[in-house]
Formats: C-alpha cells, sequence, structure tokens
C-alpha cells in the first residue's frame, strides 16, 4: 500500500495550487513593504530622539543592538527623568506651545460638532426657506466652505484680528479652526442623521418631546459614534494645522507646528532633539490613531458609500 | 459632493398647532431691529471715533464683534418668538449660519478691497486704493504662473495616488491575515502633521549625508543622491511626501466602497467565467466610480491647499520649481509684507478653483448621466 499513490493531482490543480501561493507571496510582500514606507519614518523620528551624535553620523538604526538609548534629545527638551525635577525654560516654552495647541484643537473641534451637528440634524429632518435658498443650497454654502483654500481667508483675516484685537489670541485660532472643519462635520453627520429612522423622532413626538428634546434626548445618543469620528477627524486637522498658526500667532498663542517649524530653521545638526520634538509633536495623534481608528475609518468612510 | 442627491432622505412631518400671540411678533420684531440699530449704532460710533470724528478713543473694533453676537443671539430669540414651532426649527442651523457668513463672508467682501489697494504692513502708511495695479502686476508676474504650472502638476499626480490609493484598498478588502494590524499600520500617516513630516522625512531621512533614505539611495547605486537640486527631482520628493500622508485618506474611502459592493456580483462574474483581470474591469471598477469620484474631487480639495511641506523643507526652491499658490503668497507676504498683492493673487486662485471644480463637476456629471 505504502508508496503507491492512488490519487494525482491533475497537473492544471497543481498549477493553480502554484499561481494561488505565488499570489498569496505577492501581496504579503506589497503589504509588509507599505507597512514599512507607513512605520519606518515614525519609527527613524522615536529612534533619532534617542541617540546621540556618532550614532546619527554612523546611521545606527536598531536601539540595543547598534547603539545604546540615551536620553539626549529629551534631557535638551527637559522632559528626560534627570531633568524633570529641575527648572527649565525649553520645558516651559514647549509645554505652553502644547497647551496652546490642546486647547485650540480640542475648543475648535468641539465647537464645531455642536454647531455642525445642530446644523446637519436640521438640514436632514426639516424643509427650509431663507429666500431662494432651500435645502440643497444651504447644504452647499455649507459644503462648498470647503473649496475655499487657506490662503484666502489668510490676510484679510491678519488685517481684521488686528483691528480686532485677536491677533495672537487663542480664541481667534479656535473661531477660524472651526470654520475650517464645519463643512467636514456637517458632511459627516448629516450622513449619520439620515441613517437614524425617523420613526424614532415621531415616536418621541408623539410621547410628549418637543423637537429639540428629542433630539438631545434620543438622537444625540445613537449619532453617538458618528460625532466621535467627526470629533477626531476635526482633532486631527486642527492639531496639524501650521498655515493659519504661522500666520496669525507670534509669542502668546504660537502652537506645537509653528514651534516645530520655527526650530528646523537651523540645519538640523541637532538631530536629537528635533527628533524628541518631533515625536513629542506627532504621539498624541498617534496614540489616538491607534485607539481610536474605527472612528477614523468611519468617519471618512461616510458619504463614500450611498 | 452633490449635494442635491443625498437630500432626499426622509424628513420629520410633523403637524402642530401655532398660533402667535400679536404681543410675540411685536416683542420679535422690536428685537431683531432694535438689537439690528444697536449694532448700527455700535459701528457708526466706532467709525467716527477711530477716524477722530467724535471724541472717543477707540483701541481696537473688539465692540462690534460683541455687537454682533448680540444681535445674532437676539435674531435668533426672536425667531422662535414670532415663528414658534418653526422657529424652533430654524434654530437648528441658524448658529452655523450666522457663524459662517460672519467668518467668510464678511472676511471675502474685506479681502475684494484689500486686494484693489496697495498695502503693505510694514510701512507707516496705511492702505491706498490702487484699482487694478495688482491685477496688472500679477499678469506679468513669472513666479505666480510657475506656481500655478506646479499646481497643475501636483494635481495631475493626484492620478497616480488614485492608483496606489485603489491597489492598497483592493489588497485590505481581499482575504489577508492581520487586516486590522495592516489597517492601523497605514492608516497613520494621515495623522501626522505635514511640519512634523517636512522635519522627520524631508529634513532628516533625506539628508544627503546621515539620512537612511539617502544611505539606502548609495546603495543603490546613485553616487551622490540629492533630492531637492534637480527642480525636477525636488518636485517629486516633495509630492511623495504629501502623497504619503494622504494616500491613507483615498485609500481608506475607497475601501469602504469595496466593502459595500454586494459579493454576488463578482461572484457571479467568477462562476459565468471571467477572469479576474475582467472582474475587476467590468464589475467592480464600473461601481466603484462614484466613489472614486469622491475620493479624488476631496482628494484635489485638499491638494490645492497644499503649503505646509513646501514652506519648510524647500521654500520653493530651487528657483521656484517646487513654489505651490499658497506657499508663493505666503512667502509674498512673510519677505515683502505685500497684503494687498497677496489678496489679490489668493483671490484670482479662489476663483480659478471654483471655475475649475465646477467644469470638473459638470463633466463628471455629464459623463456619469449621458444624456441622449
Amino acid at each position: 500500500m505504502s508508496g503507491t499513490q492512488i490519487f494525482h493531482d491533475h497537473p492544471v490543480d497543481l498549477a493553480y495550487r502554484a499561481r494561488w501561493w505565488s499570489g498569496r507571496l505577492v501581496i504579503y510582500a506589497i503589504l509588509i513593504l507599505w507597512t514599512v514606507i507607513c512605520l519606518f519614518p515614525i519609527y527613524w523620528t522615536i529612534t533619532t530622539s534617542f541617540k546621540t551624535a556618532p550614532d546619527v553620523m554612523k546611521g545606527n538604526l536598531i536601539p540595543f543592538w547598534d547603539f545604546t538609548p540615551k536620553w539626549l534629545g529629551w534631557r535638551s527638551l527637559g522632559l528626560s527623568p534627570d531633568t524633570w525635577g529641575q527648572e527649565s525654560t525649553v520645558r516651559a516654552e514647549f509645554l505652553k506651545r502644547f497647551t496652546n495647541s490642546a486647547i485650540v484643537a480640542l475648543g475648535a473641534s468641539s465647537l464645531a460638532v455642536i454647531l455642525g451637528s445642530c446644523a446637519a440634524y436640521g438640514l436632514s429632518r426639516f424643509s427650509y426657506r431663507f429666500g431662494f435658498m432651500r435645502n440643497p443650497d444651504i447644504s452647499f454654502f455649507f459644503l462648498s466652505q470647503l473649496i475655499l483654500p487657506p490662503v484666502v481667508l489668510a490676510l484679510p483675516f491678519l488685517v481684521l484680528y488686528k483691528e480686532l484685537d485677536l491677533l495672537d489670541t487663542r480664541i481667534g485660532l479656535i473661531l477660524l479652526y472651526t470654520l475650517t472643519v464645519l463643512p467636514i462635520v456637517i458632511w459627516i453627520m448629516r450622513d449619520q442623521f439620515q441613517s437614524i429612522p425617523v420613526e424614532l423622532e415621531e415616536a418621541a413626538l408623539v410621547d410628549g418631546l418637543s423637537v429639540w428634546g428629542a433630539f438631545l434626548t434620543i438622537v444625540l445618543p445613537i449619532a453617538l459614534p458618528g460625532m466621535v469620528a467627526a470629533f477626531i477627524l476635526s482633532l486631527t486637522l486642527t492639531w496639524n494645522e501650521y498655515f493659519f498658526a504661522a500666520l496669525l500667532t507670534s509669542t502668546e498663542a504660537k502652537t506645537l507646528p509653528v514651534m516645530l517649524a520655527s526650530q528646523t530653521g537651523s540645519q538640523g545638526i541637532n538631530w536629537w532633539a528635533m527628533a524628541a520634538l518631533a515625536t513629542a509633536a506627532i504621539l498624541p495623534l498617534v496614540i489616538i490613531g491607534i485607539l481610536l481608528e474605527r472612528y477614523i475609518i468611519r468617519g471618512m468612510a461616510a458619504g463614500a458609500v450611498k | 459632493m452633490s449635494a442635491g442627491r443625498h437630500d432626499m432622505g426622509d424628513r420629520l412631518h410633523v403637524v402642530f398647532e401655532d398660533r402667535i400671540a400679536p404681543w410675540r411678533r411685536r416683542l420679535g420684531a422690536v428685537l431683531v431691529w432694535g438689537g439690528a440699530a444697536v449694532m448700527v449704532a455700535v459701528f457708526a460710533l466706532l467709525a467716527l471715533g477711530r477716524f477722530g470724528l467724535i471724541a472717543l478713543d477707540v483701541p481696537n473694533w473688539r465692540p462690534a464683534l460683541y455687537a454682533y453676537l448680540a444681535w445674532a443671539v437676539a435674531f435668533c430669540t426672536a425667531q422662535v418668538l414670532t415663528r414658534g414651532e418653526r422657529g424652533k426649527r430654524a434654530l437648528f442651523i441658524l448658529p452655523a449660519v450666522l457663524f459662517v457668513v460672519a467668518m467668510v463672508v464678511f472676511p471675502l467682501i474685506f479681502a475684494v478691497a484689500i486686494a484693489l489697494s496697495d498695502w503693505n504692513l510694514s510701512s507707516l502708511s496705511g492702505p491706498r486704493f490702487n484699482g487694478l495695479d495688482n491685477f496688472r502686476q500679477m499678469l506679468s508676474d513669472p513666479f505666480y504662473w510657475n506656481a500655478m504650472r506646479n499646481m497643475l502638476w501636483y494635481t495631475g499626480m493626484i492620478s497616480v495616488e488614485y492608483v496606489i490609493a485603489f491597489g492598497l484598498a483592493l489588497i485590505l478588502a481581499g482575504q489577508i491575515r492581520a487586516r486590522k494590524f495592516f489597517r492601523v499600520a497605514f492608516l497613520l500617516p494621515l495623522m501626522l502633521s505635514p511640519v512634523a513630516v517636512s522635519w522627520m522625512v524631508g529634513k532628516s531621512m533625506l539628508e544627503v549625508r546621515f539620512g537612511p533614505v539617502a544611505r539606502l539611495a548609495r546603495e543603490l547605486g546613485w553616487e551622490r543622491p540629492s533630492f531637492f537640486g534637480d527642480p525636477l527631482i525636488a518636485r517629486l520628493t516633495i509630492e511623495a511626501m504629501d502623497a504619503w500622508t494622504y494616500i491613507p485618506f483615498m485609500m481608506i474611502m475607497l475601501l469602504a466602497g469595496l466593502q459595500a459592493i454586494p459579493r454576488e456580483l463578482t461572484e457571479a462574474a467568477e462562476v459565468d467565467g471571467a477572469s479576474a483581470w475582467r472582474r475587476f474591469w467590468e464589475v467592480t471598477f464600473p461601481l466603484m466610480l462614484p466613489v472614486s469620484i469622491t475620493a479624488i474631487l476631496i482628494r484635489i480639495i485638499f491638494k490645492l491647499k497644499l503649503a505646509d511641506i513646501i514652506i519648510n523643507v524647500t521654500s520653493g526652491g530651487p528657483g521656484g520649481a517646487t513654489d505651490s499658490v499658497t506657499s508663493f503668497i505666503f512667502r509674498e507676504y512673510r519677505d515683502r509684507s505685500n497684503v494687498g498683492y497677496g489678496t489679490l493673487l489668493a483671490l484670482v486662485y479662489l476663483v480659478v478653483i471654483v471655475v475649475a471644480i465646477t467644469v470638473f463637476m459638470k463633466l463628471v456629471d455629464r459623463w456619469m448621466n449621458p444624456r441622449y
């Protein structure tokens, strides 16, 4: 019995299996290649913040194997363990910029989500008429703000804010950032509300709730995942914004990206310090991205599928 | 972003009885018109004080902002008072409308005024009306037109980004292991700030002596790698960095589209004996057209704002080869404080964009819904 094979794979099937395996191989090769492309810059920045000058020049890549991590970069920011207890002007400066960025990004995203959710709900449920403007026109009015390049508003706002005494203030930035993310929020939220059956509110209204009562107590809790998605997308865009911040802030309200950009001017020999700063600037969003990836994808997929 | 198509969703229809008492109407009218009168009065007072016509010290125009806010609140209250249930509904969109009008419409009108004047913020003499001089200057400004051509080139490169994003989306939608890991990894570049990317990639990884990419290039036989010396290579490098951050965006939209395609369709094609290639071109791709167009349109809109990386890595060099319109205007302002000319350039850019996108959408509409 043993040694004689009764059933033979047909040559066509064998060829098919070979093709299948090579197909798999190519697919995983592409996936791994692209993963490296996506992650290597992040890895490089984080590891460089622990390098010393010789490590940088020799191009050492793997910590503990070809170089010993040092706190050099973080020390120059005042953020390494041994400098933590001491007074540090660099750290104070960094923390100030970090706080500015956080306040501006959180403030603008919250405001945009509040204004945008209300507007999106109204547009998805009621028929409006303001003069010649009907619902599609109003929607278009909001969404068309997306086309407006920031540079068109930048210089008028510079002059206006100067007159209004809003230049170099966080509230000024918050207002402007709210404007830039509002269309995106409205777009995502309108999609959210349209997927909620209108019967829910009808039942609530029959039970004696007002429109606003039904909106706040029935609809909003259901639409919460969409709101989280819109909030995170807004947070990403506002935390990373550089153009307006560079023009409209100087000493008080300067945000993290502006601080980062002002350091790159000197031809980056102080690599470890720059890497530490860049790491600190990207880390909050990288963590959010890893933890809340589901919501981000959901937000961006909104409107893609109808 | 066809606004009209999606607006046909369910509407909330409620029958309500609203008898508005006359006093409510009167109070509402008083609020709206009274508020408006107060606002105008504040504006007038500020203007008079500002230009020294009355003895009033006006450090800034901030009171005008408060007056507008107060009027907006009065207007919203009046809506509820005079229109009852209908007013409560209007209250959903009114805050957003008033906000956008104040933040966009008003500054845009202001922008037109600035664009028609010669205004240098660093000089002490304020704005001076100079009609169409800025426009004439623009027509003969080679750097502006160079930046426009570059924008056209950058926008054209979206087709390459689209192909890569589509390929990745197809792989992610297929049967693979560790899908979640790959999805998170592919998404991460989108979360990074362009300024951080400029340093991480543009200034350190591409650094010609120690940067890992330069090392790799040397290993591969490019003896003296230089990423920002040659105009075309510099532009490609900038484009690659921008693409790196935004490919995840298109990829995720396309992935959502792919996952929404009913499996039966491709399976039916497979049963009918269609090859993978034909299944893609004759089933998947046509079904993906609407999603693709939305993704490309949004990508174009984001691409037109491209500036941060250019400002931080090349400042438009070498010789303006990598300049985008936004980065050019940014330098026009920062180096020369030329507010009037910069604003005119920006407005022309806006007009070009609006015309181009309208034409694009019309063409797409014509192509997707042919009329015979």
